[in-house]
């Protein structure tokens, strides 16, 4: 399997002899230390097999690459960054070179932030690589999850590996938010203020929480070293053990791959790890830290000198969390007032605590469990390794696009300052948009995308049944004229065809023979249901058999038995979407 | 069209039904077996060699192009070293696109990114190019371990439970389960306990009250002035002319030793005066002076400050989620998220003319909270 066709760049230059082949004469020609190793550890066994491991090619698998990078690089800066961060909410007076803040009191992480930026060499450009490759992250990763799903990659084996990119998902969002909030900023102060608001509204015990959380009465000194233990220790430590076991299950159960000539649920095609993909991943780990870096240089991101420090009583406009948490700050813009109850003398604030506290984790949660729905109402308990395209799954890319539109209504909705003044338009306008928006657009969304994909499907079956046009006109014995089509499959038609054929399941009676009614019917009718909205109207690949009888035009016997064929009933529907089609 | 997967479907495969006698038209199809159910997949495509897989000069082309990648690389690490140590940490430089930007910034982060994308491109090309492009096809295996590896752990997990007698002797399960249930409790209630004191009654008090009014105070009322900030000087209500605004903390506040942030997130307030006739509620005009009104700066929504006032509408609106309150209403919420109005302080003059608090907040200022109306 290693050794490819001898190429004219592998041969022999003059001179050269052929290296000998005895066994163990390889690894001696690589030093002692791997041998040193092999004899403590016999580590050359797994890495053989490693080295030669094939990963299949395609732009869309580098989207987890970018977000496995870009966290990466969030880890090596962020080293950087704790040598001169100093968490603490202890006062101090500003002395260093940022001139319009000097003699401003303010917390010493504010200050060193500062020095970060201002007076430590160097010290910027790390902390903008950090903050953009946060970003980055997190907008890798969401991709990345979009790729996932809507090519069916997180069907068995590998829910475990999606529900665990999920909660992935999720920390990362709260590593962020825990980021951006050490600074002690303006900006950064008055995200943490609408934090507090937020967990103060939890029934019952929000005001407990809130007091556990920032160590007595807002703002208090606790908060900024606890989000650093937070940000710098806890969530790292789970993010990097629960990407460890993400990274580890695609190894174990071998990448999926896309459907093609040759590629089946049982192989995969691709290049193997040494020298091919190694280069290429390892390459990519520097283009993604390049361009970070270039962003870093010419972008500026979060200048916080330009907020001043944290003061409870002080804002500014267009205060905005960054890209990731919009979508709940949306949510808490759409709320109207009227949600707050007072019941018994108790506050229900339900204005609030949905949108700030339950969507978060609701959000994620849905995004868990989605697998494990789609398999209990498509029945399918096999195993897949060839990706769906996301057409042939129409159902599933519909309910993808409306949760996207979902979330991008909310998204959007928490720059509706922004959009008011930049466009000129009413903000209670906008607001309201957003709030009918929410409930009309991704229905809409999951219609058009569902209808799309179908199209997209009838088109798929149309361009096979069509065959391949000869250019050969036949004149058939009445006058006629057609031109002969090919009715073999090419090889780049595969793809259009290669799909499994579904349809929904089939409800048992709800009876058995015994005329007594079996448990589990209610449960098998909403699955039928819920199956019959998946795959109704499915559209079927072509079928061998349907493209034998596109192509029957009779024409070539029809001396023989010219009144049979227009008496059979069969030739006229073909004829019709034959003709349909030229 | 009839697209389920139903080969036996006769209206669109029309001619090839099955049942009647073969036609002599279709004698070229053998009944429905003779077309298989589905298409069989046409293998992996011929190889194409890339030009340096054929020609030498190509191949020593792609070899310069990686290697001057690698330079590129390189150039920038040295760069690098050397503008760390020319540039000044303090200089700026004015770069068009983009403004006045810091150079030793500017100069680092390029450089940077050039040593980082000249190793990218040249690995990603040299592998393009000269290294093999054949495609290795892998088995793969169901992941499923064979019934006796499944079988050996069930019976290894029960022979473990039998031999340690865990089955026979069920109170060495029951006691095990309960110290391994109760042993992380200690830990959660040391966390959970000491992280931070209770409320008590420190989110319902404000430094208007009297006094500081963390947990476990409860100042007395007395007068406080209404203080300007950050100036900290008293204000006298004929300096207050209408339509102007104020920000305002209590008297005393600014000059605290400690929790000056965490009174000031409670007390903060803003005065405006309007013209009298422009008040529409009664209490609005006996809890102010002269058309000078104080209201709590704290959002009732989740406690950003009220920071943008229009003077022509009279209308608060809160940057962060856009809840919009009307001065001449009580500051009821007229638009977005938020419930309630902003609490009104009730002020009056002292004997000198500086206006003072008369009475506390009548109720909790800032967001709400579950207990809040206890």
């Amino acid at each position: 399997m290693s050794t490819a066709p001898t190429r004219p760049a592998d041969a022999l230059r003059e001179g050269d002899r052929p290296a000998e082949s005895r066994p163990g004469a390889a690894a001696r020609t690589v030093g002692g230390v791997a041998g040193w190793v092999d004899d403590r550890t016999g580590a050359a066994k797994p890495v053989g097999y490693l080295m030669k491991k094939v990963f299949p090619d395609h732009w869309s698998f580098m989207l987890g690459e970018i977000a496995m990078y870009s966290m990466i690089v969030c880890l090596l800066t962020g080293a950087f960054l704790t040598f001169w961060f100093v968490p603490s909410a202890g006062h101090t007076i500003y002395d260093g070179s940022y001139v319009p803040l000097r003699g401003v009191s303010m917390s010493e992480a504010y200050a060193s932030t500062l020095n970060i930026s201002f007076d430590i060499k160097g010290g910027l450009i790390i902390r903008q690589i950090h903050h953009w490759s946060a970003l980055m992250f997190i907008v890798a990763l969401v991709v990345h999850m979009f790729r996932v799903f809507f090519t069916g990659a997180f069907r068995k084996p590998r829910e475990i590996n999606w529900a665990i990119g999920s909660v992935l998902a999720l920390l990362a969002i709260i590593e962020g938010f825990a980021g951006y909030s050490l600074p002690d900023d303006l900006l950064s102060g008055t995200g943490i203020r609408a934090m507090q608001g937020f967990v103060q509204t939890a029934p019952v015990i929000g005001t407990y929480l809130v007091y556990a959380i920032f160590g007595g009465p807002f703002p208090g000194e606790m908060i900024i070293p606890r989000l650093y233990s937070a940000h710098i220790l806890l969530i790292p430590a789970l993010l990097v053990g629960l990407f460890t076991a993400h990274i580890g299950l695609v190894f174990l159960q071998k990448h999926t791959q896309y459907p093609g000539p040759g590629r089946t649920e049982k192989n995969v095609v691709g290049f193997p790890v040494m020298p091919v993909y190694a280069a290429k991943a390892g390459g990519f780990f520097f283009i993604v830290f390049g361009i970070l870096s270039l962003i870093a240089a010419v972008v500026q991101i979060n200048p916080i000198w330009a907020y001043g420090p944290y003061d409870p009583s002080a804002v500014t406009a267009g205060s905005q969390p960054d890209w990731y948490m919009g979508f709940a700050d949306g949510a808490l813009r759409l709320l109207p007032g009227w949600l707050e109850f007072e019941i018994f003398g108790y506050t229900l604030s339900m204005n609030i605590f949905p949108g700030a506290l339950l969507l978060l984790p609701l959000v994620y949660v849905v995004l868990g469990v989605y697998p494990f729905l789609e398999r209990w109402v498509t029945g399918d308990n096999r195993e897949h390794h060839l990706l769906q395209r996301p057409r042939n799954s129409p159902v599933r890319t519909g309910i993808g696009m409306a949760a996207i539109t979902a979330y991008s209504v909310l998204l959007f909705a928490s720059g509706n300052d922004i959009m008011a003044i930049k466009l000129g338009m009413s903000i209670n306008d906008l607001t309201w948009f957003f709030r009918i928006g929410f409930f009309v657009l991704p229905p809409l969304a999951f219609w058009v995308t569902k209808r799309i994909c179908l199209s997209l499907q009838r088109r798929d079956r149309d361009t096979v049944l069509h065959g391949r046009e000869t250019g050969t006109i036949v004149r058939t014995p009445d006058g006629r004229f057609f031109e002969r089509h090919d009715t073999e499959l090419t090889p780049d038609q595969w793809i259009l065809v290669q799909h499994e054929p579904v349809a929904p399941l089939e409800l048992e009676p709800a009876v058995d023979e015994n005329g007594v009614a079996r448990p589990a019917a209610r449960k098998d009718r909403l699955r039928a249901r819920l199956s019959r909205f998946y795959f109704a109207d499915a559209v079927n690949p072509v079928t061998p058999a349907e493209l034998a009888a596109a192509h029957y035009h009779g024409e070539e016997h029809e001396a023989i038995e010219p009144s049979e064929t227009s008496a059979s009933g069969g030739a006229a529907p073909i004829e019709s979407a034959e003709a349909g089609r030229h | 069209m009839n697209e389920q997967d139903t080969p036996t479907h006769g209206s669109e495969v029309g001619p090839t039904g099955h049942g009647t006698a073969v036609r002599l038209d279709q004698g070229h199809i053998i009944g429905d077996g003779g077309i298989p159910e589905r298409f069989s997949n046409p293998g992996l495509p011929v190889h194409v060699p890339r030009a340096a897989d054929l020609d030498e000069d190509a191949a020593r082309r792609a070899e310069k192009q990686v290697t001057t990648l690698f330079g590129i690389s390189i150039l920038g690490t040295l760069l690098f070293i050397v503008l760390y140590f020319l540039i000044d940490v303090e200089e700026t430089i004015y770069v068009p696109g983009i403004g006045v930007t810091s150079a030793s910034n500017l100069a680092l982060g390029v450089t940077l990114a050039l040593a980082l994308l000249g190793i990218g491109f040249g690995a990603i090309h040299w592998a393009k190019t000269l290294m093999p492009d054949h495609e290795m096809v892998e088995e793969r295996h169901p992941l499923r371990a064979t019934d006796e590896s499944r079988d050996r752990v069930v019976h290894e997990m029960r022979e473990g439970g039998n031999s340690s007698q865990l089955t026979r002797r069920p109170f060495l399960k029951y006691t095990l389960g309960g110290a391994l249930g109760l042993f992380a409790v200690p830990l959660v209630l040391q966390v959970a306990g000491s992280l931070g004191p209770m409320p008590q009654k420190s989110l319902s008090l404000t430094f208007w009250h009297g006094g500081p009014s963390g947990p476990g105070q409860e100042p007395e009322f007395r007068p406080l002035r209404l203080m300007r900030d950050p100036e900290n000087t008293p204000v006298r209500a004929d300096e207050v002319t209408v339509g102007s605004v104020y920000h305002i903390l209590p008297e005393g506040l600014l000059d605290l030793e400690e929790g000056v942030l965490e009174e000031k997130a409670k007390a903060a307030v803003l005065l405006v005066r309007l013209q009298e006739d422009e008040i529409q509620s009664e209490k609005q005009l006996d809890w102010g002076y002269q058309g000078i009104v104080a209201y709590s700066k704290i959002c009732t929504h989740v406690g950003c400050p009220v920071g943008l006032y229009e003077q022509v509408t009279h209308h608060l609106l809160c940057p962060c989620h856009q809840s919009t309150f009307d001065v001449t209403r009580d500051c009821e919420v007229i638009f977005g998220p938020a419930k309630r109005s902003l609490p009104q302080l009730k002020i009056t003059v002292d004997d000198e003319g500086y206006l003072v608090s008369e009475q506390p907040f009548a109720e909790a200022v800032g967001p709400s909270y579950w207990e809040r109306g206890q």
